[in-house]
């Protein structure tokens, strides 16, 4: 993306701006993804591949690999299926093919467009470099290995055997390398013209271009211009790709959208859960709250109904009892009566009598004092 | 500013925004509720 | 209570005691094994085979088995049905252990377990539903260690701790459910980046909505199946209410399980119809699929429902165990199955002994703890000093 220089000043004021709002999609209103412009890629065609294994030995040297089994020399190898192991990151396969003899394919990571690896890895290991690799940070990498469960392709492979410090192996398109300006090794290796490396737009239009020349020759297809979202490695073959070992029933839908809707259905899980639940929960204590309360008035009905016949009970009770007691004050305030006047009467009579008695007796008592 | 290339970059990008407001939304979904009920009676 | 305390102090050659030692023993050894030597030494995992019986058993049926935590406080917290309050603590208590267990069984299966933490404080890969199953669980665990705390809290007399946990139950529980939406069906979405390498029977996009809804009927069926072992082995240990649900939990849970498992089969055939993958059905793989959808499915539907309605325990009992071992089958069908059904069966994986082995031995060790913890904390009766929670 060149832009002239003004429009880059131009920039410069908003970019205050810019920054907060975030990164910018190069293609926001559709999201659709055209993946790096100008990322470089490898074309392999398999028609010209003689199956010497030098891209194999080559991979081993430039990354270090442990040595083979077998030399790499040894071409009985080929005819044994193999696939991508911890110890090498590419591998050369012999498929029957037809009149003309066998045919060979090569096999690595194929550096994904939009990798599934990438995409499944819960550490973000994996990154697809604006040079075309997908390259692999060790340092992060936990061991789930579910990079490997989600490559269509079957390429990360595990130190099963490392009990310390296991890593994910795949090939890394020689990105070190390429930074520096050199060839993929085993590009460079190759005798033929069975690999070769350049912007992966050119190097559709190279394929194509072989295609229409010689038509014989080619099956109409170009493998991994579509596949899984497109692939960083391109590859041409005269024989349908099946019958090469390769998947066509892989699909073209890029691997982050396999999972993009589960993924989006999360933050509506958390947002609109606990309002649904809440709400349950509310509707279920008020439930309860309203069972409780009619409950509560029930009894209390029922308590103001016996509340009322106690107190008419009482009420009668008061009532009777009032009147016993006025019955029995007056009872007793008669009596009283009856008894202090029956006292007067005799208080009187005795004084009359006193009045009447001869007055002699008096002196007697004087008597006695002396 | 940075332009988004990939389908991977443009999910990783908006993810990551998400996983914060989704903590973000449990919290104030939890504060929210106990503004709304505190002066309830019960 | 006294009587088995005392056992549980002095260990004794009971059979349980002498199968359980032989098993942790065997486990111990192949543990240092697997930690000295690497996962080749103990496994048959292969660069084309990355998981075997370490996820398939142990985090997704695992995961799976222990939902009942989450749907019986769901059940009785937020959704009102009181009477079941007293199956609440022991589900989550085998809910919390079955996390902890699963956490314990990742660490053996990752290549660097002390990594595990590293989704989270080192790069944080938000586009993998790893990423959302490792955030679920690892929250889940730490929502459902503090459900359980109250029994800890009162079994150590922490009555004020006690009283603030409590306080978040309703919080707790609504978390709890939505964590658990969330990671049960996340579990069945892992294997939506791979249609290339799932048979087409089980791949679907509703994966992650199968999954969830087994977790319910797998939650539902081990509460019921759970009650029956306490029943039978820890009776001893509870009190009246726990004892009076012998009938009642059964009954409702099956009866729920039963609707839900009916719910399921529908959206099953809907799933075949989606992917409009019938034809799979006439091949062998598509038979292994009708065994599993009405052997495990229909069938304990059916019988659940029977039972419900003659009231046969007993029934009800045996149908969850059958549930139980279905979620089993569903599990290690995605996961080992029809995982890599593409693949020659040279290249298919089949678990090593010790492999299974440690499955073993952590299962084992569940029980332990499950025994040591029932024996000792208010889970299977409430504690004399606290009124219901
Ligand atoms: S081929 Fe596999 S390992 Fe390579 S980039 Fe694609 S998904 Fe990743
Ligand atoms: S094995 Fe490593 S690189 Fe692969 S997904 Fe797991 S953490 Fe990422």
């Amino acid at each position: 993306m060149s832009l002239s220089r003004r429009k880059f000043l131009g920039w410069i004021g908003a970019a205050g701006m810019t920054a907060a709002a975030g990164r910018k999609a190069s293609a926001a209103t559709t999201h659709h993804f055209e993946g790096y412009p100008e990322s470089m890629a490898v074309l392999h065609d398999t028609t010209f591949c003689i199956g010497c294994r030098r891209c194999e030995g080559a991979c081993n040297t430039v990354n270090e690999l442990p040595a083979p089994e077998v030399p790499f020399t040894d071409l009985n190898v080929l005819e044994k299926q193999r696939r991508t192991t911890s110890k090498a990151y590419t591998v050369v396969n012999q498929k029957p093919g037809n009149a003309s003899g066998p045919l060979f394919v090569k096999n690595q990571c194929n550096h994904c467009l939009e990798p599934a690896c990438a995409s499944a890895c819960f550490v973000n290991a994996f990154t697809k470099t604006k040079e075309g690799a997908v390259v692999y940070d060790a340092s992060v990498c936990v061991g789930c290995r579910y990079c490997m469960i989600a490559c269509p392709f079957e390429i990360p492979t595990y130190e099963y055997d490392s009990a310390f410090s296991p890593r994910i192996m795949k090939c890394t398109m020689c990105h070190p390398r390429v930074l520096e300006g050199k060839l993929p090794g085993c590009v460079e290796s190759c005798p033929t013209e069975a690999l070769i490396f350049g912007k992966r737009d050119d190097l559709l239009n190279i394929a194509r271009q072989r295609i229409t020349r010689r038509p014989n020759n080619y099956v109409d297809h170009i493998y991994g211009e579509r596949e899984m979202g497109g692939t960083s490695w391109l590859y041409l073959s005269g024989m349908p790709f099946e019958t090469i070992g390769m998947r066509m029933d892989l699909g073209v839908t890029p691997a982050p959208e396999l999972t993009a809707g589960a993924l989006g259905a999360v933050p509506m899980v958390v947002g609109i859960w606990p309002v649904l639940l809440t709400g349950i929960y509310a509707m279920s204590k008020r439930k309860e709250k309203i069972a409780a309360e009619e409950k509560a008035q029930a009894l209390a009905t029922a308590l103001a109904d016996a509340d009322a016949q106690a107190t008419a009970k009482m009420d009668a009770a008061m009532e009777k009892a009032k009147q016993e007691k006025a019955t029995a004050i007056e009872k007793a305030v008669k009596e009283a009566l009856e008894a202090e006047a029956k006292a007067r009467a005799e208080i009187e009579a005795e004084a009359e009598a006193a009045a009447a008695a001869p007055p002699q007796e008096a002196p007697d008592e004087d008597d006695k004092d002396d | 500013m940075e332009t988004i290339n990939t389908l991977q970059e443009f999910m990783l990008h908006t993810k990551n925004i998400t996983y914060v407001l989704m903590v973000v939304a449990l919290l104030g979904i939890t504060g929210f509720w106990l503004f709304l009920t505190e002066r309830d009676d019960d | 209570m006294s009587e088995d305390t005392a056992t549980m102090g002095k260990p004794t050659l009971s059979p349980f005691n002498i199968v359980a030692g032989v098993i942790l023993l065997v486990g111990g050894i192949l543990t240092i094994l697997r930690f000295t030597q690497g996962l080749d030494a103990v496994t048959n995992l292969s660069d084309y085979n990355p998981w075997g019986i370490w996820i398939g058993f142990d985090l997704l049926v695992g995961v799976a088995l222990a939902a009942g935590g989450f749907v019986t406080s769901a059940a009785v917290y937020l959704f009102g049905m009181k009477h079941y309050h007293a199956a609440v603590r022991p589900a989550i208590l085998t809910g919390f252990l079955g996390y902890a267990l699963v956490v314990l069984a990742l660490h053996y299966d990752v290549g660097r377990p002390w990594r595990l933490p590293y989704p989270f404080i080192m790069q944080r890969g938000t586009t993998s539903l790893l990423f959302e199953v490792a955030a679920c669980v690892a929250l889940y665990l730490t929502v459902l260690f503090i459900e359980f705390s109250p029994a800890a809290l009162e079994w150590l007399g922490l009555k004020r701790a006690r009283s603030i946990v409590l306080k978040l139950t309703i919080l707790l529980t609504i978390f709890g459910v939505v964590l658990s939406t969330l990671h049960q069906s996340s579990l069945g979405a892992l294997f939506l980046i791979a249609p290339s390498k799932l048979h087409p029977l089980w791949y679907t996009p509703y994966l992650p909505v199968y999954f969830f809804v087994t977790a319910v009927i797998a939650g539902l069926s081990m509460v019921i199946f759970e009650s029956t072992l306490s029943h039978r082995f820890f009776s001893h240990k509870m009190d009246a209410a726990h004892l009076a649900e012998k009938d009642t939990v059964p009954l409702g849970f099956g009866k729920a399980a039963a609707f839900v498992l009916a719910g399921y089969f529908i959206i099953k055939v809907i799933g075949i119809s989606a992917g409009n993958t019938w034809h799979y059905l006439a091949t062998g793989y598509g038979a292994w699929y009708l065994v599993e959808v009405l052997g495990f499915v229909a069938l304990p539907a059916f019988l659940y429902a029977v039972g419900v309605r003659d009231k046969n325990i007993t029934l009800i009992r045996w149908t969850a165990a059958w549930t139980v071992l279905g979620i089993v089958v569903n599990r290690f069908n995605i996961c080992l199955v029809a995982f890599n059904w593409h693949l020659p069966a040279s290249e298919r994986y089949f678990p090593h002994w010790m492999e299974i082995g440690i499955s073993v031995f952590i299962v084992t060790l569940g029980i332990v703890i499950y025994r040591f913890i029932v024996t000792r904390m208010p889970v299977l009766y409430e504690h004399p000093d606290y009124d219901a929670h």
